[in-house]
């Protein structure tokens, strides 16, 4: 088990030094000059100029700049945003809440969706699976930004059951919500229902039955925890394509957060924010896969015994 | 369900091969008077704000939105190939960098990473093409390896060896061919995945410019006129999610044949 934790955290490192120089990297290969670049579409004094020349160590070798950058990432210093004018970190920390609150609602609607459907559809008549994987055929092929914008026209502009813009309250909430949630529910069903058919066929769940559980009792107590491992390695894998998802989500419902964040400093070509949630995300990334190791133990108390 | 699909992808082909075929007028056409427009006999899916016909618009889209898919599946199959073999032909130093680069691309969020190449390189089409490549390479690249790997102990290349054939002759006569049917079948359904990408960074105007007529770009044009004129947002849509279904589709029926 230490070895598992200890592979996990040195790929972890491996991960975060990787985004960190990717992100150097976009800064150096961008052309023009570094100043320039990090400034963007701004005018600043030259004061200024010399103080980012400074900071980044940009009159030094390249290897020193590395450096540099290198440790004030390790400080946890993004930069600064001249388009905004501030500090990245404070830029992005002003944004996290709505953005979280999006995503956690996802994740959260998503897992408990998924898995209801998962435990009612597994093994039952051929007509209820094939309408359910035609469902989610259709769930992994609609773009989220489409989806999106059908919401808004159906339920805020021709119902109006919700608002078409902000992030005050739940009503607001409920929309982008389904948006975000949709692909990542019918993926997790899929692989759901393909591992509780799997389980579903075990010996050991004809045992549990002649004991007299009832279907859904099997379902619920023997069968659903089997498929909890690679769900939750799923997961894992599907929070990148959640904050992928939320940029367009939250530029068409016009929510503030992380991804109206990233659009504008894509546009305004503000490179400091933008490798800032690079590495923000890659952050999330690791923290995620760390508590998903961890949970790994919890579902399975066999791995707990295992180096 | 397969033969919708196939002929869904065939009609999109022509549409993107010879537009002209499909409908009489062209994508540029304004007609300030018949601006925002329902449905009707004359316009099939109705106008846009320019007045120009949607229908016509989604007909000279296919084109440019099929480009960008195919285009950055095509680029990626490449260079992630390229890498495969590096890895598994270039000894444990080399297989071990390109490796961990692998699963350092595959481990940041893809959108995030391609608005990251965009803010570097600035929007556009090929711009846009390079953008997905870059994070669609390494599944190319881990796939490619361990099929080289494999073959790589197979008799027929040693076989070859043998037979004292050349290096580069043995990677493309004999190893490539046979990690080719796996890497067609990944890159089948992968033309889906890249096609949205592609379609969301032009919503997001990060791609072609208007008034091209790409899909994605449609729909952002007509994002101010959602609440009145549905038609606009709506179709470009359907035609990106049926060709998305209908590669998804083929891809699975390709998978599951070689499984």
């Amino acid at each position: 088990m230490i070895r598992r934790i200890l592979t996990r955290l040195s790929t972890s490192i491996l991960v975060l030094w990787g985004a960190v120089t990717v992100s150097f990297t976009a800064l150096h290969l961008t052309p023009g000059n570094v100043v320039d670049v990090l400034i963007g579409s701004n005018i600043v004094t030259p004061e200024v100029r010399a103080q980012i020349i400074a900071d980044y160590g940009l009159d030094e070798p390249l290897f020193v700049q590395y450096a540099t950058y290198l440790g004030r990432v390790l400080r946890g210093d993004l930069g600064r945003s001249y388009q905004l004018h501030e500090p990245v970190a404070s830029a992005i920390g002003a944004q996290l809440g709505p953005s979280l609150q999006l995503a956690g609602a996802s994740l959260l609607v998503a897992i408990v969706v998924s898995t209801t459907l998962a435990i009612l559809t597994a093994r039952r008549r051929p007509w209820i699976r094939g309408l359910s994987s035609g469902l989610e055929l259709i769930g992994v092929s609609i773009p989220t930004f489409w989806t999106a914008i059908l919401l808004l026209t159906i339920f805020s502009f021709q119902l109006g059951w919700f608002p078409a813009v902000g992030a005050d309250g739940f009503a607001a909430l409920v929309l982008p919500v389904i948006a975000v949630a949709l692909p990542i529910t019918t993926m997790l069903t899929q692989m759901m229902r393909e591992g509780l058919e799997l389980t579903l066929e075990q010996p050991f769940v004809l045992t549990a039955r002649t004991r007299g559980m009832s279907d859904l009792g099997v379902r619920l107590r023997h069968a659903l925890r089997h498929v909890l491992v690679p769900t939750v390695t799923l997961i894992g894998w599907l929070v990148g394509l959640t904050v992928g998802a939320m940029v367009a989500v939250e530029q068409i419902f016009s929510r503030q957060g992380i991804g109206q964040l990233t659009l504008t400093a894509v546009g305004g070509k503000d490179l400091p924010v933008v490798m800032g949630v690079v590495l923000l995300t890659a952050v999330l990334y690791v923290v995620v896969n760390i508590v998903i190791d961890l949970l790994y133990l919890l579902i399975d108390p066999r791995l707990r015994g295992a180096t | 369900m397969r033969i919708f699909a196939v002929a869904f992808l065939a009609l999109i082909t022509l549409a993107a091969i010879a537009p002209g075929l499909l409908t009489g007028s062209t994508p540029d056409a304004a007609d300030a008077l018949a601006a925002l427009q329902g449905p009707s006999a004359d316009h099939l899916l109705g106008t846009d704000a320019n007045g120009r016909d949607v229908f016509t618009r989604i007909v000279y889209g296919a084109a440019p939105s099929l480009l960008a898919g195919l285009g950055a599946t095509a680029l990626a199959v490449v260079v992630g190939t390229a890498l495969g073999l590096l890895a598994a032909l270039g000894g444990r130093v080399v297989d071990e960098i390109v490796m961990r680069l692998v699963e350092i691309v595959l481990s940041l969020p893809t959108l995030l990473l391609a608005l990251l190449v965009i803010t570097v390189t600035g929007p556009g089409t090929v711009n846009v093409i390079f953008a997905i490549a870059l994070y669609t390479a390494p599944s190319y690249a881990r796939l490619v390896r361990a099929q080289t790997m494999v073959i790589r102990k197979a008799g027929f290349v040693e076989a070859a060896v043998s037979l004292g054939l050349s290096r580069g002759r043995i990677v493309t006569r004999h190893v490539l061919p046979n990690a080719f049917e796996p890497l067609v079948v990944l890159a089948t359904i992968e033309v889906g995945t890249a096609l949205v990408a592609a379609a969301s960074l032009s919503y997001l105007g990060l791609g072609p410019q208007p008034p091209a007529p790409e899909w994605g770009a449609m729909l952002s044009a007509g994002r101010d006129y959602f609440s009145v004129a549905w038609w606009i947002a709506v179709f470009p849509g359907v035609a990106i999610t049926l060709t998305v279904l209908s590669i998804t589709v083929v891809g699975r029926r390709l998978q599951r044949r070689i499984a």
